[in-house]
């Protein structure tokens, strides 16, 4: 059986949605969600490369190497806030984020 | 195909704003705190220098259609840039009398303007992305900024892994679109979508649409809107209310309008149920409210459905609409910032509605401005807010949309209650107690009382001056 253009959208979108429901059920832990957003970042960057293949163009690629970037930089500012949010409150439990009502 | 002088010729402010960040985070290091005052003085000129050279710059594409200066992006910068401008000014005292005065406060506004020239100005979905995250994660610390509030730093947390799945999701969106259309560039998706919109496509648009509306605070995905609003510090949220929604207003306005013109029939119904959910909540939800930033909050979620319906008539009209609705808007948010953040009880900020009865006696001025604003905000005629409210509804009918601007005018009638709450706590209700409101920061009040005095009666001619403008970049559109 070849591996086509449809498995690699199918893994994507199968990650993609772990990812999101990684984020709305887990009750847990903050650094959990950082994870389930580095996994939504990472199935669209298999969208993009394979799309890139796909279609002969390189833009999809590109993009792939912006988003990694992003991806890098944007877990270093969550575990900046995560680590201010430890210091003030002593927990990273999901629950815990709650003075605010809603 | 232009060459890389005229390329960086057309992104100088960008260029200018990027270069000048560093130079000032290079100043703030060397010096340390102290620097505060003058890196914010500094960043403020730097704003205003970006405005001007992006104002005054010439039309172009550049960097293979990434990068779009036309009037419309034009017309965006110079409100994000400024907006953003006095929003540093009004940060600067606050922070000192809070100590929490750092240099990086204007630093990371002026990265965040950078991302937010580049959301105005993109071509592609490459641009987009980048400009969206450049903005988003300035954002992201500036909700945390105040690091020793519990509030403050639960904020940025709930702001942070919001805003990054939804920067998931839109960029999903995009790399369907990209998939199915074959190419990054607006235009390109803009010809391809014109022959035919597949599911694929139409699939990735709304997977766009939802992370875009995420980004303006739209209902159903305002819920960090509320919370963000509530625990940032107060200057960071009048930046919060202003330079970013403009900025992804315009992005949302260049991505439907410009990479998916020929699929307006399935693009302005998502938004129109956005528009339509974004009213309810946002007039219904700030009945209950008993802070002021939550009670903004909603106020906000509901005008960014009366923006967002400019967008969906999908005219060229509706456009210079959202282009006038957001920017009277954004003097009014200002104007009801500065006046929040220069009233403080023994030196503790008025926090809740309550605390603002009995004003009319200590700070008879800034009621006055303050009945202004919200008479402005609630759209009452001649105030400012009507008027955009006016050209809106006007372009919404036109474009066949009447029922949701009914609906639209019901929702204004629904939250015109409580603003018209504050109105009277403030005139006729007895003060809680005795206490004097403190003496307030020079630069807070004016501000304050200048935008109030845009609001009602120099809106008249102002009105004058900004019709022609938003006319020029509505037409302009895309031809860069």
């Amino acid at each position: 059986m070849d591996i086509g253009l449809i498995h690699y959208l199918s893994v994507a979108a199968i990650l993609f949605t772990i990812g999101v429901f990684g984020i709305f059920v887990n009750r847990k832990n903050v650094i959990i969600i950082l994870m389930s957003i580095e996994l939504i970042l990472l199935a669209v960057n298999i969208n993009f490369v394979a799309f890139s293949t796909y279609l002969n163009d390189i833009s999809g690629q590109i993009m792939a190497m912006f988003v990694l970037t992003v991806a890098a930089a944007e877990a270093a500012v969550g575990l900046a806030i995560l680590v201010t949010f430890f210091r003030n409150r002593g927990d990273i439990a999901v629950d815990d984020a709650s003075v605010m009502k809603g | 195909m232009p060459d890389l002088s005229s390329a960086l010729h057309l992104a100088a402010s960008e260029l200018t704003l990027a270069v000048g960040a560093l130079v000032l985070l290079m100043v703030g290091a060397f010096i340390g705190d102290k620097s505060a005052r003058l890196v914010s003085i500094l960043s403020v000129l730097l704003l205003i220098a970006a405005a001007v050279i992006a104002f005054m710059g010439p039309w172009g594409v550049a960097f293979n259609g990434a990068y779009v200066a036309d009037p419309l992006a034009i017309y965006g910068k110079s409100v994000i840039y400024l907006s953003a401008a006095v929003a540093i000014v009004l940060g600067d005292g606050w922070m000192k009398r809070t100590h929490i005065a750092k240099f990086e406060y204007p630093v990371l506004i002026v990265l965040a303007s950078v991302g937010m020239g580049m959301m105005a100005s993109s071509g592609d979905l490459i641009s987009m992305y980048v400009g969206i995250e450049l903005h988003s994660l300035a954002l992201y610390v500036l909700a945390a900024f105040h690091r020793d509030d519990v509030k403050a730093s639960e904020a940025g947390l709930k702001y942070f892994v919001l805003g990054a799945l939804s920067s998931g999701l839109l960029l999903y969106g995009s790399s369907l679109i990209y998939g199915f259309a074959g190419s990054m560039r607006f235009e390109d998706i803009a010809a391809f979508a014109q022959n035919n919109p597949g599911p694929g496509l139409v699939f990735g648009l709304v997977f766009l649409i939802c992370g875009l509306a995420f980004k303006v605070s739209a209902a159903p995905f305002h819920m960090w809107t509320p919370d963000v609003y509530e625990g940032a510090p107060t200057p960071v949220v009048a930046l919060f209310a202003t330079a970013p929604k403009v900025a992804a207003m315009v992005l949302i306005a260049r991505a439907l309008e410009g990479g998916f013109s020929e699929a307006h029939a399935q693009w302005s119904q998502v938004l129109v149920a956005i528009s339509l959910l974004s009213f309810v909540v946002g007039a219904f939800g700030g009945l209950a409210q008993k802070d002021i930033q939550r009670l903004l909050a909603y106020s906000s979620i509901a005008n960014i459905g009366y923006a967002l319906l400019g967008i969906a008539a999908g005219t060229s009209e509706g456009l210079q609409a959202m282009l006038m609705f957001m920017t009277l808007y954004v003097i009014d948010q200002l104007g009801f910032f500065a006046i929040l953040l220069s009233l403080s009880k023994s030196g503790r900020p008025i926090r809740r509605i309550a605390d603002l009865a009995g004003l009319k006696k200590d700070r008879p001025v800034t009621a006055v401005a303050l009945t202004i604003l919200s008479l402005s905000v609630l759209g009452m005629p001649p105030f400012s807010g009507f008027w955009g409210k006016y050209y809106v509804f006007g372009a919404a009918a036109d474009a066949g949309l009447w029922p949701v601007a009914a609906a639209g005018l019901v929702a204004s009638v629904v939250a015109a209650f409580y603003y018209l709450r504050i109105i009277k706590l403030m005139w006729f209700d007895a003060p809680l107690d005795e206490i004097a409101t403190d003496k307030a920061s020079p630069e807070t009040s004016l501000i304050g009382w200048a935008c109030a005095a845009f609001a009602f009666p120099l809106v008249i001619v102002g009105l004058t001056w900004l019709e022609p403008l938003t006319k020029v970049a509505s037409a302009g559109f895309g031809n860069g």
